[in-house]
């Protein structure tokens, strides 16, 4: 199959309409918007749901109707919109549905602006709804990857019976880049636990409500145990330049790809700087990170807020070499240079610690 | 329907309510709840009409939160007021199904109020069974919106001001104005008459989705004796005093007769329609090599700039696709937010052998302006040794930077001459092409009518790539 | 054993019963009634007085509980007592 330049955005739903999702409920908000666009045009065409719902509320209730009759199911959303579906996705990892679930992040707090930033990380990773929860938070950062993780996410969220979380921003969904999707998948297995119509659906229910506090203790166990399968099976990262790495960069979607120049650049110059970035922001990739501290002095993380994921990583790190951390935000992206520089006085700090 | 001869415990009911904790046989329900009452007229309607095995019902928020305990038939438990969102999904994705949400009035007329009227005006193709008891029971007897003017709950001690809290909502009446649904009827569960009524209005709405005519609802009036504070003996009589007032029952709305009947058709699809709808069915582009003029034209990131409408993002893209054809890493992104509405819009375009990291650079190798705030917004920034193309034709003053390339290359008067000004950012391209030898004329001209949307223009474009690429091998 | 009915009957299941007495307001010939005893749960459950029951079934509609009235009309079969 030849490959197409196409935006993220618009790849992320043609590679669910090949990983067979059969439905898409949208809500309209920039800059997410043009995935319910490109949704609204190739639904149809295959005979099936596209349908812009009331609110971000009620789309995210109907991916979960959607979801509990078995079938692939997605939304799409930014930030603000996020934030309402919060309480869905609390019901969607309480009743254990699986489905897709775009952030293509922006400014916040309140209506903050529509340029890309990265605050929702705590918001999705830390499980900004009620409840002791996990999303399995996915972060793309090219065209090609927007259509991958799509879906690897319909596969993991099957697989674990978990809402999955397509984490991203504007740079990336609006960026065209060559991909190459993958062939559609055949006839899925139908879902034991589903109500699909003509399959003994009394013997099923679809439910988050356990009123016996031992049962509802006993639930979250069950939880528990199958987050800690998940951290152990599905943390995925790139390492670039990491071996010999006096300095890590971390970050993840758009600011990886700055950070993966900012390593070109400094590698040129003969100065040892690499990145590790994190493509499953939870589970994450912890040990991934103590492993490069093994040979680094510092790990400077860069975000597009005022620090989030940092916060993880120097929970990951137990405060065994300094992690920094430099960001931006309000939709100001930094620079190649910028980060450079930032990285070059954290590089000479680091190699006074070492001597 | 054969007459029966004994009236039992109906097949729409489980067996045994294995689900509930304690008492496997009885309700949770208070002595003389009205939703008892309901529960046992849509079990028998469930049993009557054999549709036991296609019904999934949708239990709320509210004291029918356990709704899942006693109906056989699928069943999910909802978000507060979310059951018609939930239900629109659950039928579009069972078309088969009989549908049912059953929905107390603060779960439908206060928290779900928008759900339940946008999911009753697309017409989805479920029933609602709404029980209006003027309060909420289970969190402990508050105001519902349908609670009556002066009457007492634990939010409205005083009694419901409708200076404060306003009037008893009608949800039967406002939903009967929109064009979307097509039965609705208010019934009550307070005397003998108004039971059996309930009862028929119940397989009524029931056959209305089985007979695929749209949605359908019936909003019942019963009692909440524990949550009034009446004696079950006397609720009766405490309904058709207060209630009956202010919620006149009948049907408010029957185009049953009017409606078409139809049902979704899931459809399964072939490996080959998706490729076919998705537009993947494309032969892979024939290669045609090119060679650079020099080394430093390599892995170029390149800024296009100029007035919107001036065909820079597409430009650009057309330059990243056809890169792309030719097996390079590419990328191309636009100017981000407000921006793209002031004076300049801008893209950026990378071509690498390499993976491309950040797609955005401060310092571009090429920058094309194709007007004379961009190039005096951006001039400052080309690499020293790269290269700056400008629209001669319209940028009435000249580049100052004597540390790069400058070419100027009047590619509206050129594209005029072709008849059209609009295509001087192809002719741009093709004078960018033959400056670097990035990409040969065959593999643009390749690209060009797969990146146009309006195919009479590709002959005229390849015109102008041709002009543009022998403006600069005349030079 | 089993026979056919000549009369209606209602038959109330003590434990089912919440007491409301619905069931006893609803009865158009006027034949249910509560018993001065409890059951186990603490009501005083309905009754059939044993004669003038007609089948019409209001009481069986206007009860809450799925199990607590059974209405046998004229011509069904009852398991005799």
């Amino acid at each position: 199959m030849a490959k197409e330049l196409i935006k993220g955005n618009e790849a992320v739903v043609k590679a669910a309409l090949l990983a067979g999702c059969q439905s898409f409920y949208g809500y309209p908000i920039t800059p997410a918007s043009e995935i319910a666009h490109a949704g609204a045009l190739f639904f149809p065409r295959l005979g099936r749901t596209f349908l812009q719902a009331e609110s971000e509320i009620a789309s995210i209730n109907m991916v979960y109707g959607a979801a509990a009759a078995g079938e692939r199911t997605m939304t799409a959303s930014s930030s603000p919109g996020i934030s309402l579906k919060q309480e869905g996705m609390s019901y969607l990892a309480g009743a254990e549905l699986p489905c897709l679930i775009v952030d293509v992040m922006r400014g916040g707090p309140g209506l903050g602006n529509i340029a890309p930033e990265q605050s929702d990380y705590n918001q999705i990773v830390k499980g900004g709804g009620h409840g002791s929860y996990e999303l399995i938070v996915l972060a793309p950062n090219s065209a090609q990857e927007m259509a991958d993780f799509t879906r690897l996410a319909f596969d993991l969220a099957d697989k674990w019976r978990n809402p999955v979380v397509l984490l991203t921003d504007g740079y990336i969904g609006q960026m065209m880049e060559p991909v190459e999707f993958g062939e559609s998948v055949g006839k899925l297995p139908r879902k034991e636990w589903s109500l699909t119509e003509g399959f003994n659906m009394d013997e099923n229910l679809v439910s988050s409500i356990f009123l016996d506090t031992d049962e509802l203790e006993a639930h979250n166990a069950h939880l528990q145990a199958k987050y800690r399968k998940i951290e152990a099976e599905e943390i995925r990262y790139e390492a670039y330049q990491c071996d010999d790495a006096e300095l890590v960069l971390m970050g993840f979607g758009i600011v990886s790809r700055i950070l993966r120049s900012v390593v070109d650049r400094a590698r040129d110059e003969g100065l040892k700087i690499g990145l590790l970035r994190p493509k499953t922001l939870w589970p994450f990739p912890k040990d991934a990170i103590r492993e490069v501290a093994g040979t680094a002095n510092k790990i400077l993380t860069v975000e597009l807020n005022f620090g989030q994921m940092v916060d993880d990583v120097r929970l990951a790190l137990n405060g065994s070499i300094p992690v920094e951390f430099y960001g931006r935000q309000g939709g100001n992206v930094p620079t190649v240079e910028e980060v450079y520089e930032v990285a070059k006085t954290h590089l000479s700090a680091a190699a006074d610690v070492s001597a | 329907m054969p007459k029966k001869l004994v009236l039992e415990r109906p097949k729409g009911f489980y067996e045994k309510f294995e689900r509930k904790p304690g008492d496997k046989s009885n309700t949770h329900y208070c002595p003389g709840c009205g939703h008892g009452v309901i529960h046992k007229l849509i079990a028998e309607a469930i049993e009557d009409l054999g549709i036991q095995d296609r019904v999934i019902m949708v239990s709320p928020v509210g004291c029918s939160v356990f709704v899942y305990y006693y109906f056989k038939t699928g069943n999910i438990q909802v978000a507060h007021g979310r059951a018609p969102a939930v239900a629109t999904a659950l039928k579009r994705a069972n078309p088969k199904a009989i549908v049912v949400s059953y929905q107390g009035d603060g779960d439908l007329a206060a928290i779900g109020g928008n759900n339940i009227l946008q999911a009753a005006n697309r017409g989805e193709h479920i029933t609602v069974f709404f029980v209006n008891n003027a309060i909420y029971g289970m969190t402990g007897g508050q105001m519902a919106p349908t609670t009556l003017p002066g009457m007492k709950t634990t939010t409205t001690p005083y009694g419901r001001d409708e200076d404060n809290e306003g009037p008893p909502m009608k949800v039967s009446e406002l939903l009967a104005t929109l064009d979307g649904p097509t039965y609705i009827e208010r019934t009550a569960v307070w005397d003998n008459k108004s039971i059996a009524k309930t009862r028929m209005a119940i397989r009524k709405a029931l056959q209305c989705q089985m007979d695929g005519k749209g949605f359908s609802m019936v909003e019942t009036l019963a009692a909440c004796p524990s949550g009034w504070k009446v004696d079950p003996k006397n609720q009766y009589e405490w309904m058709l005093e207060n209630m009956q007032p202010f919620f006149p029952l009948g049907v408010k709305k029957d185009i049953r007769d009017e409606r078409e009947s139809w049902h979704r058709t899931p459809r399964d699809n072939s490996a080959e329609e998706v490729s076919e709808a998705l537009d993947l069915n494309v032969p892979d582009p024939k290669l045609f090599p090119s060679e650079y003029k020099k080394d430093s034209y390599r892995n170029p990131s390149i800024k296009l700039a100029g007035f919107g409408g001036q065909g820079i993002l597409s430009a650009g893209a057309m330059l990243a696709n056809s890169a792309m054809e030719q097996g390079y890493h590419s990328s191309w992104i636009p100017s981000y937010g407000p921006e793209m509405r002031g004076g300049t819009a801008y893209c950026f375009v990378n071509i690498s052998d390499q993976e491309i990291g950040s797609p955005t650079v401060s310092h571009p190798d090429v920058l094309m302006a194709f007007n004379r705030p961009s190039l005096e917004k951006f001039e400052a920034d080309v690499k020293t040794g790269g290269l700056l193309m400008y629209d001669s034709t319209i940028i009435d003053v000249e580049p100052t930077r004597t540390d790069i390339e400058v070419l100027a290359v009047p590619a509206t008067k050129i594209a005029d001459g072709l008849g059209n000004t609009r295509m001087a950012n192809t002719v741009m391209t093709g004078a960018y092409l033959a400056q670097t030898g990035i990409l040969s004329r065959e593999a643009m001209e390749q690209t060009i009518p797969k990146a146009l949307k309006r195919k009479n223009l590709v002959d005229a474009n390849y015109l102008a790539l041709k002009a543009g690429m022998e403006f600069v091998e005349n030079q | 054993m089993s026979k056919i009915l000549e009369e209606a009957i209602t038959v109330v299941s003590p434990e089912h019963c919440k007491g409301c007495g619905l069931c006893v307001i609803s009865c158009p010939q006027d034949v249910l009634f509560q018993i001065d005893g409890f059951n186990s749960k603490g009501y005083h459950p309905a009754d059939y007085t044993g004669e003038g029951c007609t089948g019409c079934g209001m009481c069986f509609y206007a009860c809450p509980e799925p199990a607590a009235i059974t209405v046998y009309k004229k011509g069904a079969e009852h398991d005799a007592a």
